[in-house]
């Protein structure tokens, strides 16, 4: 259990060691601090977003032990011995991930403010079921809302990185009626 | 049109994709600064109050409050987006005016603390009886809002093109039908932050903002200061959807935090002030009435059409004009009246959502069209065609018409959508539905009067050739501009978009630029950075004349290489070009301007809806119900429009897909719901039902083979207007599959199951259908 410190008002600080990204970072939270701000406001992973703090938007997804949650849903103590993944950590290398680059490609990124969120979740369904059906891609999705894409590009990409084919077929999208 | 380009055209990948897709994108609540403050604004409980007193003092203890502001702490000039009415303030000194209404602001050391101080200061408030609905708040009697503004009027309306009187009289059929359309907030994913901070007597402001010019105007306009003192700025943008096109609270408020304290103070607003602050779409009842002849051909429509502004103008009285001003685009007629009251209601403000007014007026006139085809054994496609416009033409309320494909999207929607089969061949239950729409590409003059361009850019090639950016103020907020741009940068140039870099959207280092709305960027941002591209190509030919010995006329650049029309021998590449011109003459830099031609008429409120270019478009949708409870499910959109020449197909497909998903929410889910004290029941993004995943249907998207003559390469717009045609689509898919009419957005399942059963009732008491 991790070490309480009362302070001068009464108020007890919780002395954490969160895993995240494979680093070790010891912070002192309060009771009340959410994942989402310990990992924003401490740590500076920014990638993390605040989109509602209610739970119905999913900016604020990370994996937990490889599950997507909503941090802002989760207490900081709560963490503390779980394996978290935020955004920075899915590229860790430089080298983006095929659902990062396939995102990118499909121009599944708009505004880009749900994107993070959508990459995690999409990232923990493609580890446990690598070639999803496109129902098993929205239901996986669903938990993130996208105000920008229809989720049209995103459902897409998530297809094409589960296929391992990259780069869009774009005859779809050219110019109707025969014209070129 | 056989012209081939080597940047615009194709689908790049956007510039910002690997900052977006690995969360280092900062968007402006990511963004600290030292000894930074955390900032929050307390607002009005009550719909209508009078303010008996403030008191802050307990607040001012709390140990971590740095500062409490109430009005007596700040300029008391009243602001607002439209110029013909600034009626609102900083902070409410006599009364609020909504349930929302901003009375006090703190900073403090952390966020939690300025929750803390928001709930320590008291205020005494005298409940006024309230203004809740807009259609009767003009009756005598009612409370006055605004105690300047009589009958509680914002704006009034009365257009009259051709003559209406004679037209009604001389129609074959004439009908009028009576539409509610709803209020829905835009919801952008990202919430509002701004951070601002003061260096001596300079003033430099983050926000999520559309347009940081007018931000810089307004913030300049209200503190008296010099414009140029005056920093505005974005990082990312997480969408906006025209609800982030005004300065709010949180730039005002935050300008005085900062002041006080002398340290940067950063503003927020959680999702439930998002929705209190709004400035939505607006709540309106929409008569309209049209006279046609045998055929189904308009002759005269007139719309007389009430509106919900809320407690203040923001640019309501522009959404007021375009409700009507948009009507007569995709349908020739001569004949047109349209009346309009926005009156004020004790509800949250509402302005330019997606589509601005258009959409709701839009879902009005095409549900009655279709009334019409019936009324006539029109198919609803016939009447459509039959009516389109045609390129060329003039609208009658004076907007001039160049490019125009209406009747080619409508056929080619037609076919791909299997629309002949499945009309023959209905299924119970299931209907299909049609809707055209049009919006300006770019709104003609700008939002408070000024000569000064709309758009301006520059371009500076570096030193060595090996990159290029370009500096423009035009606002990527998620739709894809700064890509776009920098498409357009190269392909001027004969440049390569790979070595493309920007600078955008900053007051202090990027040229004016009025910003992200009325779909205004590719076109006109578009053309200045066209212009700008051509500055640098044109010297850098006359560079390499001069290093190949070949006149500049026989010199093209394309993808980065200069080489010689006659021969083939003569090439050299633009970085070598580019770095000889940085030794022999100095910084190779090139400009543009953007001014939109003198646009419309001379009628009072002409101005509103010019536009140098519109888009058409048409959707057809498929849904299908279940009898039994009203379940509304949609089986496939086709979209097909005419946006000119496409720069960026992927960017403009996912434009079309956002704003059908836009649509389809407020088509049939979303909608901003009021308790009888005016206070918002569902501002969160579950219960205002925004859709998943999950609810979306398939959709087609195509456009048409288009070239606008008077865009950059051809381009008009697309992101907006394609928000047009679909509450009108759905309303009559819905139609098409029920047989009767749901009067009143959104369509929801629950009035979908009323208007099926009481059908049914009126069907067995033996009253026909
Ligand atoms: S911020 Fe956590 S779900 Fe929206
Ligand atoms: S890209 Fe903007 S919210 Fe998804």
């Amino acid at each position: 259990m991790s070490n309480v410190i009362t302070d001068k008002d009464g108020v007890k600080r919780y002395l954490i060691t969160l895993h995240v990204n494979g680093d070790e970072h010891t912070i002192l939270v309060k009771g009340n601090t959410t994942l989402t701000n310990a990992l924003r406001d401490q740590l500076d992973l920014t990638g993390t977003k605040r989109g509602c703090e209610l739970g119905d938007c999913g900016s604020c997804t990370v994996l937990f032990d490889g599950r997507p949650i909503n941090s802002c849903m989760k207490l900081a103590v709560e963490a503390e011995g779980h394996d978290i993944v935020t955004i920075e950590g899915v590229a860790a290398n430089g080298e983006l991930d095929a659902i990062q680059q396939s995102m990118i490609n499909h121009a599944a990124v708009q505004c880009g403010y749900c994107t993070p969120g959508m990459v995690l979740s999409a990232k923990a369904l493609l580890t446990r079921n690598p070639h999803p059906t496109e129902p098993e891609v929205r239901e996986a999705i669903a938990g993130n809302l996208c105000r920008c894409t229809g989720y049209v590009h995103i459902v897409e990409a998530v297809l094409a990185a589960s296929r391992g084919d990259l780069i869009p077929d774009d005859a779809k999208h050219t110019m109707a009626g025969g014209a070129k | 049109m056989s012209k081939n380009y080597n940047v615009i055209g194709q689908s790049k990948p956007k510039i910002d994709g690997p900052e977006k897709v690995t969360g280092g994108a900062k968007y402006t609540g990511d963004l600290k600064f030292p000894n930074m403050l955390h900032g929050k604004i307390l607002t009005s409980p009550h719909a209508h109050a009078r303010i008996i007193s403030i008191d802050t003092s307990e607040a001012e203890k709390l140990p971590g409050v740095k500062a409490v502001i109430t009005h007596k702490d700040v300029p008391t000039l009243k602001y607002g987006l439209s110029p013909a009415r600034w009626d609102e303030n900083i902070f409410c000194s006599e009364k609020t005016r909504f349930v929302g209404d901003k009375v006090a602001a703190v900073a403090c050391l952390d966020e939690e603390t300025c929750y803390k101080a928001l709930k320590l200061i008291k205020v005494e408030y005298e409940v006024l009886p309230a203004v809740l609905d807009f259609l009767t708040a003009m009756d005598e009697g009612q409370p006055q809002v605004h105690e300047e503004y009589a009958k509680n009027i914002n704006t009034e309306i009365h257009q009259e093109f051709g003559d209406c009187a004679k037209a009604f009289a001389e129609a074959y059929h004439v009908r009028t039908d009576t539409f509610i359309g709803q209020r829905t907030y835009q919801c952008p994913i990202e919430p509002h932050s701004a951070i601002s901070m003061w260096d001596g007597g300079k003033l430099t402001i983050y926000s999520s903002t559309q347009s940081p010019h007018y931000f810089q105007h307004y913030i300049a306009r209200e503190f008296g200061m010099d414009i140029g003192d005056v920093r505005v700025l974005k990082t990312f943008v997480g969408g906006g959807f025209g609800g982030k096109l005004e300065p709010t609270g949180l730039e005002f408020a935050g300008v005085v935090l900062a002041k006080l304290t002398s340290r940067p103070v950063r503003m927020f607003y959680d999702r439930a002030e998002m929705f209190a602050h709004n400035r939505g779409r607006h709540a309106q009842q929409m008569e309209i009435t049209t006279g046609v002849d045998k055929d189904g051909k308009i002759l005269v429509a007139h719309a007389n059409f009430k509106m919900d502004g809320g407690a203040y103008t923001s640019l309501g009285i522009a959404s007021a004009y375009y409700a009507g001003a948009l009507l007569p685009m995709t349908y020739e007629f001569d004949n047109f009246k349209f009346d309009m009251f926005r009156v004020y209601t004790n509800l949250p403000a509402c302005g330019a959502q997606r589509g601005h007014g258009a959409p709701q007026p839009k879902y009005a006139f095409e549900s009655h069209l279709d009334n019409v085809a019936k009324d006539l054994g029109i198919d609803p496609m016939d009447i459509r065609i039959r009516n389109a416009r045609r390129a060329d033409t003039v609208t009658p309320n004076d907007f001039k018409i160049n490019s125009c494909h209406m009747k080619e999207c409508l056929e080619r929607a037609r076919i791909i959508s299997g629309w002949d089969e499945k009309k023959k061949n209905k299924v119970p239950g299931r209907g299909i539905g049609v809707s055209t729409g049009s919006f300006v590409t770019g709104a003609g003059y700008p939002i408070y009067r000024t000569d000064m361009p709309h758009a301006s850019a520059f371009i500076r090639v570096n030193e060595d050739g090996t990159a290029a950016t370009l500096y423009t103020g035009s606002v990527d907020i998620g739709q894809g501009s700064d890509t776009v741009m920098c498409q357009m940068a190269a392909e001027a140039m004969g440049y390569r978009y790979e070595q493309m870099k920007i600078v955008a959207s900053d007051t202090e280092t990027t040229p004016l630029d009025f910003g992200a709305y009325a779909s205004r960027q590719t076109y006109m941002s578009g053309t200045a950075v066209k212009l700008a591209g051509e500055e640098v190509k044109k010297q850098i030919l006359d560079m390499a004349s001069f290093m190949l010995s070949v006149p500049p006329e026989d010199l093209d650049c394309e993808d980065g290489i200069i080489f010689s029309k006659s021969r083939e021998d003569k090439s050299v590449s633009f970085q070598e070009v580019a770095r000889k011109h940085f030794v022999l003459r100095g910084p190779l830099l090139g400009k543009g301007v953007y001014t939109p031609p003198k646009l419309g008429g001379t009628f009072k409120g002409a101005a509103v809806g010019t536009s140098p270019a519109y888009s058409f478009g048409a959707q057809i949708g498929e849904v299908q119900i279940d009898a039994e409870t009203g379940e509304i499910s949609v089986l496939g959109i086709w979209d097909v429009h005419d946006c000119g020449k496409v720069i960026n197909p992927r960017l403009l497909h996912g434009q079309v897909h956002g704003a059908l998903f836009m649509g389809m929410g407020e088509s049939v889910w979303e909608e901003v719901l009021f308790d009888d004290k005016g206070k918002i029941i569902n501002p969160e993004l579950a219960n205002y039902k925004m859709l998943t995943a999950m609810d979306m249907p398939p959709i087609e998207s195509e456009v048409i083979d288009s070239y606008e003559p008077t865009g950059p390469w051809g381009a008009k717009e697309v992101g907006e207007g394609s928000t047009n045609p679909t509450l009108g689509m759905f309303s009559n898919a819905i139609f098409d599959a029920m047989g009767v009419r749901v009067n009143s957005l959104p369509l929801t399942y629950e009035k979908v199951w009323r208007a099926l059963k009481e059908k049914r009732e009126r069907e067995e008491a033996g009253e026909g259908a």
